[in-house]
């Protein structure tokens, strides 16, 4: 490619492009990247003056966030020598460990709920999205319009009537109950953004698969999933972000058996004083998942633009 | 192989008819070609035969069977789309074996490759058989598209403008390939095109559409030399079809309105005077642009005759056709 070519910008250019990416990248990356250090620092590390760049790591946030400790006698401490490395870790600070917490209970309820209503709200969102995009369905408009309009306020508005219908149907702190909710919520925004991509797709393909002895579902799924693919992994994505990370309704309808890992995380600054590097070591596991989900789909996300077989 | 009728077949989108009261039919092995330019119906009466539309009156038989109830699937027809459609995320084997492992067929694997491989070698694509259908020209994905019909055995072929969106040596090419298939597998082939020279050069018979009826069917010389109608008489012919007042040459016959002179029914030497406007030289002809009255005149003439702008030519004609103030020939 010639240096002088329109569309290519001056070296210039370039270089404050990439100063400005750079920076841009630090302000954004710079708490997450505190807040994984912070996990790994001891408890004086996590609050000395002035702050800690460099410091010895230690798994010590880690332990606290998964066991529940005592203080204990030297002689107990003496009756009990520690046996493995989270032991001795406990053990140094003279405590005993008398149990797991409920970190790891939490984050299974967060996959549990946060997976179950991806999957539901995307495979309905496809079904509905195809749905509007291909048949001719009666009041389409206004259908499409009112399912948007589910999200023109926050959810948290409609909080109130929504707790007393969870304790009325009984599902108050259920998992199922959290994965309904969450699929409401996700729904309306899955059609759209499906409906969008779908509708991208030309229907040649699909008449060309029915042509080619196929049936209307076997069409849709040989030919429109592929190329949705897409558009329901981006789909994918946003749900299971709004899922994961939603704090309100999680807050007001779970406290024991399907609570979620965010109103869980907060708690553990209250078990033994302010214990960051616990609260940290929770808050960089729980970001894991949604970085590792998509990383997985972001080759579907960057194929994009591969339609081409159709000429416009 | 397959005898095709329509029976009246009508079929509108909103309020806009789109094909009326069509009676057509076709015999086995024929290649039928549907002339007429866009929205006459030919792209609407290819999808009434796939099934890809419901026709709201009428009967469409395949083999005498009516298919009017039957899905696409059922019917046993191949159809190539203007647009290729391709399916992008399959690569050249795959887009050819689709229909071959559709569940109407479901094709024996081995029996699958040696299909697929024949095709490509007959359309000359095996070579790209492993390349994505996204990574291919535009005539290799037409080429493609159409191996897509062949490696079936429907009971008819079904092509909506499959060349119209290659170039002009492509085309050439392609069309002379089609017409050997067809020879070879004698299947009957309805094909739908707006381009007179594929009508002529490939069809057994040709229809004219015009506005969703059927106008005239015929073989391309019946259409082209006893054309039904000015409408049909000026789809045919390179240069077109000249239409001049019929009282503007001697002999004209008794209710005629107007009289249509294609290049061989003008004869150059004598008659009325006609000057020249422009000659254009195409190397194996020279067309003459000529006015009479105030009316154009384009015909051809020999490549050496030596003639400038402003010249006087006077012209006769022969052999002409004459049509009523309606359109309708009445010689």
């Amino acid at each position: 490619m010639s240096s002088f070519s329109v569309t290519e910008p001056s070296r210039r250019l370039k270089w404050i492009a990439g100063l400005l990416v750079v920076g841009y990248a630090l302000v954004t990356l710079m708490p997450l990247m505190w807040i994984i250090a912070t996990g790994f620092k001891s408890s004086s590390d996590s609050i000395a003056y002035p702050p800690k760049v460099v410091f010895e790591p230690t798994l010590e946030g880690y332990v606290n966030l998964f066991t529940v400790q005592n203080r204990a006698s030297p002689e107990q401490l003496a009756a009990n020598p520690p046996e493995t490395w989270y032991e001795q870790i406990v053990h140094d600070k003279g405590m005993m460990i008398s149990g797991p917490s409920r970190f790891g209970e939490r984050f299974m309820n967060s996959v549990i709920i946060g997976f179950g209503s991806t999957f539901l709200s995307v495979f309905l969102g496809t079904l509905a999205a195809y749905g509007f995009s291909r048949y001719r369905v009666p009041l389409k408009d206004d259908l499409l319009f009112f399912i948007l309009s589910t999200r023109m306020m926050p959810p948290i508005a409609v909080a109130i009537p929504i707790f007393l219908m969870f304790r009325a149907t009984g599902l108050s702190d259920t998992h199922a109950g959290m994965i309904l909710l969450y699929t409401a919520v996700n729904l309306s925004l899955a059609v759209w953004l499906l409906k969008g991509f779908i509708d991208e797709i030309p229907r040649e393909y699909e008449e060309a698969a029915l042509i080619d002895g196929y049936t209307r579902f076997q069409a849709f799924y040989k030919v429109v999933l592929p190329q949705a693919a897409t558009g329901i992994a981006s789909t994918a994505i946003f749900c299971l972000i709004f899922a994961w990370n939603e704090y309100a309704f999680a807050v007001l309808l779970t406290s024991g058996t399907a609570q979620t890992a965010p109103p869980f995380i907060p708690t553990i600054i209250g078990s033994s004083g302010r214990d960051w590097p616990a609260v940290s070591a929770g808050a960089t596991l729980f970001l894991l998942p949604v970085i590792v989900f998509t990383i997985l789909l972001r080759k579907h996300l960057l194929r994009g633009i591969t339609f081409g077989a159709v000429r416009k | 192989m397959a005898e095709v009728r329509l029976a009246g077949v009508t079929k509108s989108f909103g309020t806009t008819p789109a094909v009326i009261d069509m009676d057509m039919s076709m015999g086995h092995g024929e290649f039928m070609v549907l002339l007429g330019p866009t929205g006459a119906g030919k792209t609407t009466t290819l999808r009434l035969i796939a099934g890809l539309e419901t026709p709201e009156r009428g009967d469409i038989l395949i083999d005498g069977r009516s298919v009017v109830g039957e899905t696409p699937a059922q019917r046993d027809v191949a159809m190539v789309f203007q647009q290729y459609s391709l399916y992008p995320h399959m690569t050249v084997r795959e887009n050819l074996a689709f229909p071959l492992r559709s569940p109407v067929l479901r094709t024996p694997p081995d029996e699958v490759r040696r299909k697929v491989q024949q095709v490509a070698e007959t359309l000359q694509i095996a070579h790209k058989l492993d390349n994505k259908a996204t990574a291919l020209s535009g005539g290799e994905m037409q080429r493609v598209s159409i191996g897509r019909a062949l490696v079936r055995d429907p009971a008819l072929f079904l092509m909506d403008e499959p060349l119209s969106s290659l170039d002009a040596k492509l085309r050439a090419d392609l069309r002379v390939e089609l017409k050997r298939i067809h020879a070879e597998l004698g299947a009957t082939l309805l094909y739908v095109t707006h381009d007179q020279i594929e009508a002529m050069t490939m069809a057994t018979r040709i229809g004219v559409l015009e506005n969703g009826r059927l106008v005239q069917i015929g073989t391309p010389r019946e259409i082209y030399e006893q054309p039904l109608n000015l409408y049909v008489a000026s789809r045919l012919g390179q240069p077109r079809i000249n239409v001049l007042p019929a009282n503007l040459f001697p002999g004209a016959p008794a209710g005629a309105g107007t009289i249509a002179l294609r290049p061989e029914h003008i004869r150059i030497g004598q008659g009325r005077p006609a000057s020249v406007v422009r000659i254009e030289h195409l190397g194996d002809q020279t067309r003459l642009h000529l006015v009479l009255e105030g009316h154009p005149v384009v015909t051809l003439s020999e490549p050496d005759l030596d003639l400038e702008p402003g010249d006087t030519l006077p012209i006769e004609p022969v052999n002409a056709l004459y049509f009523d103030a309606a359109g309708a020939r009445i010689a």
